[in-house]
């Protein structure tokens, strides 16, 4: 117990002296926070829109101003030839054209029908999705406003259609920044955890201090404990750290127990530290390290569910997700964070936390070699 | 009972055979030195000997207890400086001593009077960095943290290479010191004049042991005549001793070149006239002792 202290204080020593280490302790967690969490979001704001308004006529003048009053469009030109629209299109300086044709407006007196054209940009089919959305609220608001014009009250009476309105639970303004905040988190406790923890054991070998310690009756499970030890605690002082600055710049709601949450981080970090130490008994650098970190890193980070949803995954990666710490972790944070979620709702995460870290630590501890 | 008793010992690495058959004894308070180039096999030996590696065939015993089976009460018990500095480079002189200090279960101070001699030498830089310290002092440095816990087998792979010639000399006082005070000592060196401050040397080479036997008595086995010659111009002067029949070695030894022969030796006169004939001018040819260095020499070619 006496020699793991030694190590434990010996790393910091470490730790604290290395000039590169206390911004990437600091900094690195503002920069993400403020870096990812205002430029990731889906939210859209600003649909440049192009206008092709052949009509010219009061009603298909009424359906542009609704577009114009709307917060999420932008219109970044009107013109009467749909080429020169789709021109702007091609150069991506527009997302979506409107094309009203002539004789919009009589058709629809006439007729009971008029017809409008949507173009959408779909390079990015996120955004197409969501703005041809968008475009068609407001279309069917446009189309019920023309009724209630159209019609007399005791005609309207009798009309019959759904009203829809929202109310969104756990995140009721839809603030995006309170859905990215815990799981930029989990990022970044993952980021210290595996990347430092496994370079910092390779670095021993790769400038052959490892060598000298081997030699020493220092034991195995000593010399883990007391190497990664310091990287459990760096970290989980970044989760406090942290929330307190996504409490501060972002204002994220913290409905749930915090203890819960670093009951559930302390146990992921054994997994990734673990990930860290089997990792550094594959590799003999530093470099080497660092690749293969980053492979399983990108490989999870996108499969957590940060971005994009689980649910929406096809059924096969959803299987393979199973084997994704992130994914849990990330769920009891938002879990824990948005919804106040107790130990009995998140516990069917937390034991397969539990799972990953016996599995992953024994792995690990098997791997390591305290020979050359 | 032997410090160290090798026997047999073989190891093999995926192409080559790191070690061949080898075995020898170390007595207590003895400093042992191993004499070979470099990829002869002296830090695959040492890292056997420091339970570091596994042997394929064959048994090694420090102080008895046998590498393999003991490697836990063994590490207790020696003293390692490996070939490379691997002590912590952004730790503190002081800092590194105590700790290697605290994981052997002990303190600076209680051993304190088997390493006074050296750490005193490098005590008024205890708070500088061990990395920012000379060649030197870093050896002197890593001696002090391999002795620490007062080990009774010290074992030390080259620990002169890349000092300078003052330290190296300072360096091996201090092993004599400490093999007076008991300790056995088994050092690997390069430098073949090392080996006569030894009390035996082992010759090694592609892994197998060539000889062992005490520095004098390498000299004294020494089967042949040796001349030491000297012209104007040492590169041709070695081209042309290598044209002679009878030449068994001839090797270049700082400004002039060795020469020794297969049966009877030339006569001087012959040697002269020969060269003479060469153009060589300057010419000193003088009959002198083996050192330890002809005596390697001569056992290199042995084996062809």
């Amino acid at each position: 117990m006496r020699t793991i202290l030694f190590i434990i204080q010996k790393e910091f020593l470490q730790i604290f002296r290395n000039k590169g280490m206390l911004p990437i302790i600091f900094v690195l967690p503002l920069i993400q926070l403020l870096i990812l969490v205002n430029a990731a979001t889906f939210e859209m704001k600003s649909i440049r829109v192009s206008v092709v308004d052949l009509d010219l006529s009061t009603s298909s003048r009424k359906l542009i101003s609704k577009y114009e009053g709307s917060p999420f469009y932008k219109i970044v030109q009107t013109t009467f030839s749909y080429n020169e629209a789709m021109d702007l299109m091609q150069q991506s300086k527009v997302d979506v054209i409107i094309r009203i044709p002539d004789g919009f407006e009589r058709q629809l007196v006439k007729e009971n029908q008029g017809k409008v054209q949507f173009t959408m940009n779909a390079i990015n089919q996120a955004v197409a999705g969501l703005s041809s959305g968008y475009c068609t609220s407001i279309l069917i608001d446009f189309n019920r406003e023309l009724l209630q014009d159209w019609l007399n009250p005791s005609q309207m009476a009798g009309l019959k259609y759904i009203q829809t309105d929202y109310s969104y639970w756990y995140n009721p303004k839809l603030n995006y920044k309170t859905y990215m905040v815990p799981g930029i988190l989990v990022l970044l406790v993952t980021i210290i955890g595996l990347l430092l923890s496994g370079m910092n054991i390779v670095r021993e070998k790769e400038i052959g201090t490892i060598e000298q310690i081997n030699v020493t009756p220092i034991r195995k499970i000593q010399f883990i404990v007391g190497k990664l030890t310091p990287f459990w605690i760096i970290a989980l002082f970044e989760l406090a750290f942290g929330l307190f600055l996504g409490k501060l710049l972002f204002d994220i709601p913290l409905v749930g127990n915090l203890w819960l949450i670093f009951l559930s981080g302390g146990v992921y970090l054994f997994v990734i530290l673990a990930t860290g130490l089997l990792v550094s008994t594959i590799t003999n650098t530093q470099q080497q390290a660092m690749l293969v970190s980053f492979f399983f890193m990108v490989v999870f980070i996108l499969m957590s569910g940060l971005f994009t949803s689980i649910e929406s995954m096809p059924n096969w990666a959803q299987q393979i997700d199973r084997l994704n710490p992130l994914m849990y972790f990330i769920r009891i944070m938002r879990m824990v964070l948005l919804k106040g979620s107790t130990f009995a709702d998140i516990s069917p995460h937390f034991y397969s936390l539990v799972v990953f870290a016996i599995v992953m630590v024994s792995l690990a501890i098997w791997r390591y070699r305290k020979i050359a | 009972m032997f410090s160290i008793l090798v026997d047999h010992i073989e190891k093999h690495f995926t192409r080559v055979k790191a070690l061949n058959d080898i075995s020898f004894t170390v007595d207590k308070g003895e400093l042992f030195g191993f004499i070979g180039p470099d990829g002869a096999g002296k830090t695959t030996l040492f890292r056997i000997l420091t339970t570091l590696l596994i042997p394929d065939h064959g048994k090694a015993l420090v102080n008895g207890l046998d590498v393999v089976k003991d490697f836990r009460k063994i590490r207790q018990d020696i003293g390692y400086m490996p070939g490379k500095f691997s002590l912590y480079s952004d730790l503190t002189v002081e800092e590194n001593l105590n700790f290697y200090a605290t994981v052997f279960g002990t303190t600076v101070a209680e051993n304190y009077d088997l390493i006074r001699d050296i750490y005193s030498q490098i005590e008024p830089f205890k708070k500088r960095m061990a990395g920012k310290l000379s060649g030197g002092m870093k050896q002197k440095l890593a001696l002090s943290c391999a002795l620490i816990h007062k080990p009774s087998v010290l074992i030390l792979d080259e620990p002169t290479t890349g000092v300078d010639a003052v330290s190296r000399l300072e360096f091996w006082e201090m092993l004599k010191r400490l093999k007076n005070s008991g300790i056995s000592i088994v050092v690997a060196t390069p430098y073949m004049d090392e080996a006569s401050l030894c009390d035996r040397v082992a010759l090694i080479q592609n892994g197998k042991i060539m000889a062992i036997s005490p520095p004098s008595e390498v000299i004294k086995t020494y089967p042949r005549q040796l001349f030491s010659i000297k012209s104007d111009d040492i590169f041709s002067l070695l081209n042309d001793l290598r044209q002679i029949p009878q030449m068994h070695t001839v090797f270049a030894f700082g400004q002039s070149a060795h020469i020794s022969f297969k049966q009877e030796p030339l006569t001087e006169n012959f040697l002269y006239e020969y060269l003479c004939k060469k153009g060589h001018s300057n010419i000193k040819i003088s009959h002198i002792q083996a050192t330890i260095e002809d005596c390697f020499m001569d056992l290199m070619i042995k084996p062809q």
